[in-house]
């Protein structure tokens, strides 16, 4: 084996070499059989690594859709600013559906109390920008490793004109051979990354030398113990009595609302670290990071029939 | 690292779900949060031990029901290979079930119980498997905790088995003693068994060379999408974007694009910001071509030569996958083979597969859910097919209904250009 050989760096990785090629694949059958699809970006992981598989399946052109963030207003702000310039740098078009907005306009009503979320106001958000827009297809970053019910859901997920998940009656799907045909008003949620796991999201990033948000990284932060987790101190949540805040050194698993992403202790402050412990560690990414799946065995399952991501 | 995909099978009660467990388990894929709430689940149905299929129960009807609903996908890695496992269920809708995780596995495992040995399900199962081209057949038998660990009955099995499979014409079969329940012959070697000799299924999952599905020589490229930027930088950029089925494609070398007949030169293949030399079965990519021809979504660039796999008419086997419609002579559906949709007509109905005797009954009247038919179709316009033997993804196809747009059968070409029926009525 000669040097160059020896050191071809981990995209010659033949797993992420074919989950690339397979979400590749999958990002273009959208392009292709929807009239009017979209990119559901966040500024997470799973949603960077979802952009980025874009980005390479239509260049040189443009992407041929909008990407759209449903934004709860509840966001770390470093993820949102880098959300605003990842857009910006691959000249996407951008539409973001407010859960604030929604609020204002009476349409949803917030939850009230210490422990309140916008979670589960994401749904009917989503739900009204798909109608809004007109949209056929949503393209998101969910995996099958993520979760119980995302085990059983097809890389094309059929919805009912209600935008509801039907597990129990979806669409048998083989080979290559994914079928987004639908009668209007009817739409597909499609998730070209089904059958990556949390730690080849890591390695991707990693052998594309992506750039994500800086929360990733271990940092000091201002948290308080709820429920076993870290929650981040922040005006959206407040506290409860015995909640103490004190300062840590954390860096987050996962992205999403501050109201109920929890950090984690850490000191990786490199992607090579961060990857380390990934692969080295003993508890789920929703388990240790995300209170919205606490509840119940089925919390997942019952928000994705109603419509959720 | 390498990727292998599973698919695997068994009846209800034969160990699956435990077997799968066991595997995430002793692979140290289950994290604490998730053993944490197994051994509440476990407590609540009143068991001592931690009940590790209930690593694989999805969904709430499913764990009310105490049944599996559909399949499931679980992924799972060892330091030398990931591994993805088609989880299908063993119950009624077994047949849409497996055909559907067999689609896309490379080996499958396929469950026996010790004590009842080769049944009914199983000859299915294995029919099912070799039907969709599976190349290899683990069957693990299971439960030889219950029979004493006797190598005389796992001999039994092996023998009515390896005769069974004779018939079928199975590739490869290996098969493995084992108890999923207390981790025998799972990820270590069972010292309960001195007298078996070989690996441990994981073990053996981790070494065993699968060959690649059915591929032909020759290029396929279907093309999916066309890229054309349209901006000042890349004005005259026009790619032809898709993901190569099978073959080579060479810069320098020459093409036939499908349906027109035409033959030109490759002056490009690229693969995001890099130019390739070429690229291979697997590669998704973008190829340009010398000649400015107009190539759409659903042509195919093939080898250049005489005999371009051009159809319209075709016998198949499908699976019959709708649960509220029938298939009789003369349905109409679309097809899509590759990246190219088309209106079909089922022009006959020429056998039904009995799975248990492996006999085919001739001219059924209709084709139901989970029934295998061997089929012969007919196209509005033709189809750039190969036989599923020889390539696996020019071979494949789905029937979907015009009007519910649902998934209502897979199909897997046997013949692209069968005998003319005699009372032929073309569309
Ligand atoms: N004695 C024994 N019982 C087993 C073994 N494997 C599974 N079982 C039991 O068989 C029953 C059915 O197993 P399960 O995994 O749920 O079967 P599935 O329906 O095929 O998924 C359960 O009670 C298991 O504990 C084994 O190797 N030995």
């Amino acid at each position: 084996m000669s040097i160059e050989q020896a050191f071809v760096p981990v995209a010659h990785d033949s797993v992420l070499e074919m989950l690339e090629a397979e979400a590749i694949f999958i990002m273009r059958e959208v392009a292709a059989e929807f009239e009017r699809p979209a990119l559901l970006f966040s500024g997470g992981k799973d949603s960077i690594v979802l952009l980025r598989i874009a980005e390479k399946a239509f260049f040189p052109a443009r992407i041929p859709f909008p990407v759209m963030h449903v934004d709860t207003g509840h966001n770390f702000d470093e993820v949102t600013a880098f959300r605003d310039r990842r857009v910006a740098q691959l000249g996407a078009k951008m539409i973001v559906a407010s859960v604030q907005d929604a609020i204002d306009r009476g349409e949803i009503e917030e939850e009230r109390g210490p422990r309140a979320s916008r979670n589960r106001l994401q749904t009917p958000v989503l739900l009204a920008a798909i109608a809004e827009q007109q949209l056929d297809a949503a393209i998101g970053g969910a995996r099958r490793d993520e979760e119980k019910a995302r085990a059983k859901e097809r890389v094309f997920s059929f919805r009912d004109e209600f935008g509801q998940w039907d597990p129990r009656n979806q669409r048998p799907e083989l080979w290559r051979l994914y079928n987004g045909t639908h009668v209007r008003g009817e739409h597909m949620r499609v998730f070209p990354l089904s059958n990556w796991t949390e730690l080849d999201i890591w390695r991707y990033i990693q052998s594309e030398g992506l750039e994500i948000p800086s929360i990733y990284f271990s940092h000091q932060r201002e948290v308080f113990q709820r429920d076993g987790m870290l929650m981040a101190v922040s005006p959206y949540l407040s506290l409860l009595p015995n909640e103490k805040p004190f300062r840590e050194s954390v860096r987050y698993r996962t992205v999403g609302d501050m109201t109920c992403t929890a950090a984690v202790r850490s000191v990786a402050a490199d992607l090579d670290t961060v990857v380390a412990e990934i692969a080295a560690t003993r508890i789920t990414e929703r388990g240790q990071s995300r209170a919205d799946d606490q509840f119940s065995e089925a919390a997942m399952e019952d928000r994705k029939r109603e419509g959720y991501f | 690292m390498d990727l292998l995909r599973l698919v695997t099978a068994g009846s209800v009660d034969d160990g699956k779900s435990t077997l799968i467990g066991r595997l995430l388990y002793d692979s140290k894929q289950v994290f604490e949060d998730t053993m944490a709430s197994l051994e509440r689940a476990s407590a609540a149905q009143g068991l001592d031990d931690v009940n590790l299929a209930l690593l694989t129960d999805g969904l709430r009807a499913e764990r009310e029901q105490g049944i599996t609903i559909d399949v499931a996908y679980r992924y799972f890695a060892t330091p030398k290979r990931k591994f993805i496992i088609a989880d299908s269920p063993g119950h009624v809708q077994y047949t849409r079930n497996m055909v559907t995780g067999a689609s896309t596995a490379e080996l499958a495992l396929i469950l026996v119980d010790a004590r009842k040995g080769v049944i009914e399900q199983t000859r299915r199962h294995t029919a099912i498997t070799t039907l969709l081209g599976i190349q290899h057949l683990v069957v693990c038998i299971n439960k030889m905790d219950l029979v004493d660990w006797s190598e005389s009955r796992y001999r039994e099995i092996e023998a009515d088995y390896r005769a069974f499979a004779a018939r079928l014409e199975v590739p490869t079969v290996t098969l493995v003693p084992m108890a999923a329940v207390s981790g025998d012959n799972i990820v270590d070697r069972s010292a309960n068994m001195p007298w078996y000799t070989g690996p441990a299924l994981l073990e053996f999952l981790e070494e065993v060379v699968v060959p690649d599905p059915a591929r032909h020589a020759d290029l396929r490229f279907p093309v999916q999408y066309v890229i054309r930027p349209q901006s000042n930088e890349h004005h005259d950029y026009r790619g032809y974007a898709g993901t190569v089925a099978a073959g080579v494609v060479e810069v320098g070398g020459h093409v036939t694009v499908l349906p027109l007949g035409k033959s030109t030169r490759v002056v490009a293949i690229d693969r995001f910001d890099q130019s390739l030399a070429a690229a291979e079965h697997g590669d998704a990519v973008t190829i340009r071509l010398e000649e400015d021809i107009d190539v759409s979504r659903g042509y195919m660039l093939v080898s250049e030569g005489p005999q371009a796999p051009t159809t319209s008419r075709f016998t198949a086997d499908i699976c019959w996958m709708s649960d509220t419609t029938v298939l009789r002579p003369g349905g109409q559906y679309w097809v899509k083979h590759t990246t190219r949709r088309v209106k079909c007509r089922v022009e006959s109905l020429d056998s039904l597969l009995d799975v248990d005797t492996l006999e085919r009954i001739s001219n059924p009247d209709g084709v139901a859910l989970n029934d295998l038919a061997r089929v012969t179709i007919k196209t509005l316009e033709p189809l750039f097919m190969d036989s599923y033997a020889i390539s696996r993804d020019t071979g494949s196809f789905i029937l979907i209904d015009a009007s519910t747009r649902k998934t209502v059968a897979a199909g897997m070409v046997r013949d692209v250009a069968p005998a003319e029926a005699v009372n032929d009525d073309s569309f």
